[in-house]
């Protein structure tokens, strides 16, 4: 009997240490030097910036690793302290992360993701002294003295370049686009996306899918694949996805068909696989990672400012990517994506951003 | 050719359901019912992009399976030799294995919620079939592992109604007292049914990171596990019928994929499609269901 409960007992702790494992993130807590306390130099204490990623996490190849970059070379050339947290699987505990890093005497905390803008919000309310970060969301009513900053970002300016490239790009004539979460947000990529390909080729045909309506969608590369080997099969020959990690499953879809594929939010062909990389045609890049270093030299300086900031064309917080590895692909229709640029910034293109706007923009075509 | 995309995409939905249901026949005949396949699922998926990445397609299925089996041997421990509630169990095993992967990911990788880049297995065409034009997408560039886990139903079918293991297998999930007092070892017997299903499942997950994706993504099975113990109720309790189930909820995942936009029904409703499905099927579709009649209850020698 005698083993058997000890047994029962270690199991018990095997289960328990495994739900530890995974629950509890890891909140490095400042390094406690001894010798420092002596010393009083309160100049020397290191400013403190958090980040709570978006589902999908680091690792997703696009939008978080983007946020994670900009982390990065802030803390290099700031010699900030940074941590940097994932929510669990759904994104419940969203809240409790801002909340956690808020308590832990963090003086500048990002949210990564439109998801984030109610609990902003309200951490926000409860801790004035901390300045919030937020990225792709819009928190109503706040002005420069808030200690909110939204960061946002002209997606559908970057998505037209890319869907002009797509169009320009496709010998089959027919271009395709796949979101994740149904979401105003992700629309703004597809409207935007599909009025480029309009533009460059009024006689192109487009297919747009979603992944789903949850934030699962963001996180389902075997639905996004499935979907793409549709669009492939209806024709599609260049294809665009705004669906964080599902997209890894079109970029291998479009990649084993020998068809292109458009990265987003980072520069995907930097990560792709060797075989990938030929196939990759350019990456709609939205700069997170500047925006997020922005804000960090802002506060760095002191000269932080609540309120909304909105990256777009004009001064390069969207755009599409050119590298060592789509140079070639891509050269042949550059001087005609930059014509697009400057006709874009100069206000000459009214790029739609959502359904009304791009049957609008339709008509305005013929 | 519409037909057959769409029959190919239902086969490659299915599968996953299909192994991990499989599985379920083998530890429900057994007599323990296995929530945790979805964990065992998940723990395949991770492991297998750790086998693939660093050796090769081969040993992320064999890490998968291992995984599989490792968690499927923990619930058997609980189930069968401590009489923990099963159900109880296998939700445990499923906060785990999520909980485990990642940590993991996080410690292999670097990452919590995606790992590398990994290849999976060359795929391979039918001979003769591949070659008709309209047959082409089911017969040509077929993953092995799709393969393997259409020739599992009848090797499972004989398996389960045709040798010694099986009919044990089945005698002490319908009465484990009587066979006790036959002499067959009940502990062993559900220890092998619940860690075939563990394999099976391990495998499943396998087959979406490296024969689907090419990468692990946290949360990729989406619920696979608890859809796959529907195609198995469905299905009878017999790996036949399940074959059925598994190609009815995979054609309803590639028809919910396929009806677009532009349809007239709104897009919520079509991606409810192979929800409501399970539901259906679940609730009165089924004329007769027959499961093992000891399913579920813990068998102690004491008591019966």
């Amino acid at each position: 009997m005698k083993i058997r409960e000890l047994l029962a007992l270690s199991l018990v702790v095997l289960l328990v240490l495994g739900l530890v494992a995974g629950c509890g993130q890891k909140v490095d807590a400042p390094a406690e030097e001894p010798a420092s306390e002596g010393q009083e130099e309160p100049e020397e204490k290191k400013i403190k910036v958090g980040l709570v990623y978006d589902i999908g996490g680091r690792g997703d190849l696009s939008f978080n690793d983007s946020a994670y970059a900009g982390l990065k070379r802030a803390e290099q050339d700031f010699g900030l302290e940074v941590t940097d947290l994932e929510p669990s699987g759904g994104g419940e505990d969203r809240e409790q992360l801002l909340r956690l890093l808020a308590e832990d005497g963090y003086d500048l905390i990002f949210g990564v993701g439109f998801m984030f803008t109610d609990h902003i919000a309200k951490v926000a309310e409860e801790f004035p002294d901390v300045k919030f970060g937020l990225i792709d969301g819009a928190v109503e009513d706040i002005d420069s003295s808030s200690n909110i900053s939204c960061l946002m970002f002209k997606e559908h300016e970057g998505s037209f370049l890319v869907g002009a490239a797509a169009a320009l790009k496709s010998e089959s004539g027919k271009v395709g686009f796949i979101g994740g979460m149904k979401s105003p947000l992700i629309e703004r990529f597809e409207y935007g996306y599909l009025a480029g390909a309009k533009y460059a080729n009024p006689n192109v045909e487009t297919f747009s899918d979603y992944v789903g309506t949850t934030g699962d969608a963001f996180k389902d590369p075997v639905k996004a694949k499935e979907l793409a080997l549709k669009q492939i099969k209806a024709g599609g020959d260049v294809l665009y996805h705004a669906s964080g990690a599902s997209g890894i499953g079109m970029i291998e879809a479009a990649t084993a068909n020998k068809k292109l594929s458009i990265g987003v939010d980072s520069d995907q062909s930097l990560t792709a696989t060797d075989e990938q990389k030929p196939f990759i045609l350019t990456s709609m890049m939205k700069r997170v990672d500047n925006s997020v270093y922005e804000t960090i030299k802002a506060f760095v300086e002191g000269k932080f400012e609540g309120g909304y900031r909105v990256f777009g064309l004009d001064d390069d917080g969207v755009g599409y990517a050119v590298n060592e590895f789509n140079e070639e692909l891509i050269s042949d229709i550059q001087p005609k994506l930059d014509e697009l640029k400057a006709k874009v910034i100069k206000g000459e293109i009214k790029v739609p951003a959502d359904k009304n706007e791009y049957e609008e923009f339709l008509t305005t075509l013929k | 050719m519409f037909a057959a995309e769409l029959l190919a995409s239902s086969l490659r939905m299915a599968v996953p359901i299909l192994l991990t249901a499989i599985g379920a026949v083998f530890t429900e005949r057994s007599g323990i019912v296995n929530i945790g396949l979805e964990g065992m699922m998940i723990v395949g998926s991770f492991w297998a992009s750790v086998g693939a990445y660093f050796y090769g397609p081969m040993m992320g299925l064999l890490f998968a399976m291992m995984a599989g089996a490792f968690l499927a041997l923990i619930h058997s421990v609980t189930t069968v030799t401590f009489r923990v509630n099963q159900v109880v169990s296998g939700v445990a095993l499923n906060i785990l294995a999520y909980g485990s992967s990642r940590f993991l990911s996080l410690v292999i990788f670097g990452k919590a919620t995606t790992s590398h880049h990994v290849s999976g297995f060359n795929p391979v065409d039918i001979p003769g079939l591949s070659n008709i034009p309209f047959l082409k997408p089911l017969f040509a560039d077929i993953s092995p592992v799709l393969i393997m886990a259409l020739i599992m139903v009848p090797i499972s079918k004989y398996i389960i109604e045709k040798t010694v293991f099986g009919l044990r297998l089945r005698s002490v999930g319908e009465n484990p007292l009587a066979a006790d007092t036959l002499g067959i070892d009940v502990f062993t017997m559900r220890y092998a049914g619940v860690i075939i299903s563990g394999m099976l499942a391990g495998i499943a997950g396998a087959y979406l990171t490296m024969e689907h994706t090419g990468m692990y993504v946290e949360g990729m099975t989406q619920g696979k596990g608890y859809i796959a113990m529907a195609a198995m109720i469905f299905g009878n309790w017999t790996p036949t019928g399940t074959l059925g189930a598994s190609l009815l909820f995979g054609f309803a995942e590639a028809l919910s994929l396929r009806a677009g936009e532009g349809s007239i029904v709104p897009y919520q409703f079509i991606k409810m499609i192979p929800y409501v499905l399970t539901l259906a099927v679940l609730t009165g579709i089924v004329k007769k269901s027959t499961p093992p009649a000891a399913s579920g209850v813990p068998y102690d020698r004491s008591t019966g």
